[in-house]
């Protein structure tokens, strides 16, 4: 039996032909990666492949590597293997990853979302055979709303806290929702700040994209001065002494789990808007059936109940391969984030 | 409805009592009176009939939304409410239809007496019109659980403030028997109806339990008077009229699961209303709760249940006599009347029994009679301000509970599930087992007692040490010890590990432990108080 294209092996996903890995989790030689997040871009590495505008991020978060910038859609050969990367929308410069052999095609998605977001570029479904999915919120009760809505929604409640001299606090990854707010804010209403975290990485992210300005918290910033303006931390900052300089404040937080009932009454955050970066039921159902593939490989997410439905309702040839990709809403802070928080 | 649907909206989505009382009293000044009166009863647990089982529900919602069965089950199964899990799949529409509450309620009722097929007919189409919230809260009418995070007492005060009478006033008023379609808003909270006080007892008053160095901020000892504190049905007796009429804690007229109290008749007189505790009481000895279990459920008591768990009312306090409301008169010369009347009637024969109060002098007897809790098979002491009335719902001060420390043991990690909600991401309902020689024998589950973070680790060990998948289940590899707290313990024929522990929780996740040194099944049983 011939070997399959990619293989899940302990270190990551594997092309044996080219001796390439694919956000591999533990350090390999050489590996290609879809995206910023800590999941999927980890630390020792030697050689670093990702697009062009992603090596920035990496090199913010881990330093001194070793890094290939390559364009949307440009192919390099490696050993006979066709590879290049494809816009996944789940963040700023996150990519999926086409790898052909001899005719056959394998697409990772890593992760992402088929909402265009207006800031990341936008999803672009790639015809393959074999297609290896994420599915965060592959189940049916997942249903995003358009983003236009929730960032109404979002707008309407900054308004609202600063109608009763409230610091409205918004909580969202330091990289991917973090800008993905910022962008769709309504600078008319009052000034952006933000946590250390979330600006550091605003800063590398402005060499390419455009947002509105912000201002950095610092030790000298002051209640009066944040009072009626919106803040944008990470999630980790939540809790700690940090948030103390903005009393009075309301608290929010931006994620797919929003969904759940359970999850908006939690008592942690004030208010949870329903806004996520992966793709909802639909989006995964509908970028399957646009691939044209044949096989499915789940990777994160509710992957057995997810490769369940596709095998037995949709006549896919599904399965599920053990990762060590996190889901959305676990904690994938990385050590800068950390110090940055404390 | 869709006023309703904002309410419900609007105390979903925050964690403050003061907003969501102010959502409350907004509401109670704008409704109908209709819709108040049904709003009041649904947060008072007065619920119309379930019109539909929830296996039907499941497959109608399954049908209309084009899913498998199996994958409505799974979801159901995280999003852990059977009612948001059929407002989250059902396709959103956009038609404006807007229905009161209360006609929403009426439709309902009729619903119950319509055939199968028009019942399927009507939640289509009503599915499918209604927005997402109202969605939830029409399925929440329909399925009977309706917990929003607003407890009786927070909606009696938004009450008070929008009608302006009194919070305790209102609280009586509000208990009882009454449904919507046997009174009006005007005639139920507005109205003064003699009539209606027969049967209706008094608010409760609940203990809270004591906080760490409690003793010094109760003051002088002497001022409190000490009870053991037994694990029953806290309950209401009412003798008015020359009929018996017995309360539990829920708010809930069950006297027709006690006819034991029917004697009580025959030794009490008219206008009397006693607090207490309903305990199993078997062979002269109050019995473990445990024993209860199968008559609570039952709506029809048997003989053969009757004389299997016979029931006694264990008073410890005395609400009204002579037909006089003495809440207000302090605790010590309540508990003299009630001494007097229990030492005055053969009280043993008809299952009356008197809660035993104690005179401590000083802290170290107090907690040595505490520590003799235990052999006494009581979960502690009750701690009584002599001097006090008797106040209305929980408030802190005069009432205390100090409850004997949890049962701990040492188990290992077998099972993991999915949890619900927010958690629904995340494995963080844990299956326990001690060691029965070389093998892991199931004794708890639990879901609670680790901090978030704890939860994501175990979490993430869990997904990488999966042994088999059952479903929603996991078998791990046995690896992590964990320490479980528990109320109570008793032998269970139900049980594989042959012990039934009440409120198991984790306690402590004991990281220094290897396996090995887990308790074993015997250790358990030597638990059980003998
Ligand atoms: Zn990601």
């Amino acid at each position: 039996m011939k070997q399959p294209l990619l293989v899940f092996n302990e270190k990551g996903i594997y092309c044996e032909q080219a001796d390439v890995y694919i956000d591999a989790w533990r350090p390999v030689d050489k590996c290609i990666i879809t995206h910023g997040h800590a999941d999927h871009s980890r630390w020792g590495h030697k050689q670093y492949i990702t697009h062009h505008k992603n090596t920035s991020i990496i090199k913010h978060r881990l330093g001194d590597i070793i890094v290939t910038g390559k364009a949307w859609n440009e192919t390099f050969v490696i050993n006979g293997v066709t590879f290049s990367l494809h816009p996944a929308g789940h963040i700023v410069a996150s990519s999926q990853v086409r790898v052909e052999y001899k005719g056959e095609v394998w697409v990772f998605t890593g992760d992402f979302k088929t909402e265009n977001d207006g800031l990341a570029e936008a999803y672009e479904p790639v015809k393959c055979h074999t297609f290896i999915t994420e599915c965060t919120f592959g189940l049916p009760a997942f249903k995003w709303t358009p983003q236009a809505e929730v960032f109404n929604d979002i707008n309407n409640w900054w308004a609202t806290n600063q109608a009763e001299g409230k610091t409205s606090v918004l909580f969202g990854y330091s990289l991917g929702k973090a800008q993905r707010l910022l962008k769709h804010l309504d600078p008319s209403i009052g000034k952006i700040y933000t946590h250390g975290a979330v600006e550091n990485m605003t800063e590398v992210l402005r060499e390419h994209y455009d947002f509105h300005e912000t201002i950095r918290i610092t030790r000298e910033t002051t209640k009066d001065e944040l009072k009626g303006n919106i803040v944008i931390a990470p999630p980790s900052a939540h809790g700690g002494t940090w948030i103390r300089k903005m009393v009075p404040y309301v608290t929010a937080s931006a994620s797919g789990w929003m969904t759940f009932r359970g999850a908006r009454r939690r008592r942690a955050m004030d208010k949870g808007f329903v806004l996520s970066d992966h793709a909802d039921w639909d989006g995964l159902l509908e970028s399957i059936k646009t691939t044209e593939c044949e096989k499915v490989i789940t990777t994160h997410g509710y992957t057995d109940i997810f490769a369940r439905y596709l095998r037995e309702e949709l006549g896919y040839d599904a399965r599920t391969e053990k990762t060590q990709y996190e889901e959305e809403g676990a904690e994938v802070g990385d050590k800068k984030e950390k110090e940055a928080a404390s | 409805m869709k006023q309703f649907a904002q309410l419900i909206k609007a105390i979903d989505s925050t964690n403050k009592t003061s907003l969501k009382v102010e959502s409350l009293t907004q509401y109670f000044l704008n409704a109908s009176e209709e819709d108040k009166l049904w709003t009041i009863a649904i947060l008072s647990h007065r619920r119309p009939k379930r019109p539909v089982n929830t296996t039907l529900l499941r497959e109608w919602a399954t049908e209309i939304s084009g899913i498998p069965l199996w994958l409505f089950e799974e979801s159901y199964h995280i999003v852990g409410d059977l009612a948001e899990t059929i407002a989250l799949i059902i396709p959103s529409s956009e038609n404006e239809l807007d229905k009161s509450l209360s006609e929403y309620i009426s439709e309902i009722i009729t619903l119950k007496t319509l055939p199968e097929i028009e019942k399927k007919a009507y939640l289509h189409e009503n599915w499918l019109k209604l927005n997402y919230y109202e969605r939830f809260v029409f399925n929440k009418i329909i399925t009977g659980s309706f917990r929003i995070g607003v407890s009786q007492k927070l909606m009696t005060r938004a009450l008070a403030k929008a009608t302006s009478i009194d919070e305790d006033i209102l609280a009586y008023k509000l208990m009882g028997n009454w449904t919507p379609e046997t009174t009006t808003f005007q005639k139920l909270i507005l109205e003064e109806n003699e009539e209606d006080y027969l049967s209706k007892p008094y608010p409760f008053y609940l203990a809270y339990a004591v906080e760490d160095d409690f003793q010094t901020d109760l003051g002088d000892i002497n001022d409190w008077s000490f009870e053991h504190k037994w694990d029953g049905i806290r309950s209401q007796v009412i003798i008015r009229n020359r009929e018996v009429f017995v309360w539990s804690r829920g708010e809930e007229l069950v006297t027709d699961k006690y006819p034991e109290f029917q004697r009580f008749l025959e030794e009490i007189p008219d206008g009397t209303v006693l607090d207490g505790e309903i305990l199993p009481f078997i062979d002269g000895d109050i019995a473990n709760f445990n024993s209860l279990q199968t008559r609570i459920g039952r709506k029809n008591i048997t003989k053969a249940m009757l004389q299997k768990t016979p029931v006694i009312l264990n008073a410890y306090d005395l609400l009204e006599w002579e037909g006089k409301d003495i809440r207000q008169l302090p605790f010590s010369e309540r508990r003299e009347l009630l001494d007097k009347l229990i030492s005055q009637c053969s009280c043993d024969e008809i299952g009356l029994y008197l809660s035993e109060t104690m005179n401590i002098t000083t802290w170290e007897a107090a907690a040595k009679e505490r520590e003799r809790s235990r052999e006494k098979r009581s979960e502690g002491l009750m701690l009584k301000r002599k001097n006090s009335p008797y106040l209305v719902g929980r408030k802190k001060g005069d009432w205390w509970k100090w409850k004997t420390d949890p049962f701990t043991i040492d188990g290992v990690l077998t099972y993991a599930m999915r949890g619900h909600g927010r958690r629904a991401n995340l494995y963080t309902d844990y299956t326990f087992g001690l060691w029965d020689g070389d093998e892991l024998v199931t004794f708890a589950k639990a879901y609670s007692g680790l901090t978030d973070a704890e939860f994501r680790k175990v979490d993430a060990w869990i997904k990488k040490n999966t042994l088999e998948r059952f479903g929603p289940v996991r078998s791990v590899t046995p690896h992590h010890v964990f320490e479980i707290a528990f109320e109570g313990i008793a032998e269970s024929k139900r049980h594989k590990s042959g012990v039934a522990t009440r409120f198991p929780r984790i306690l402590r996740w004991r990281q220094d432990k290897p396996i090995e040194e887990a308790n074993t099944i015997d250790d358990l049983k030597a638990l059980i108080p003998k």
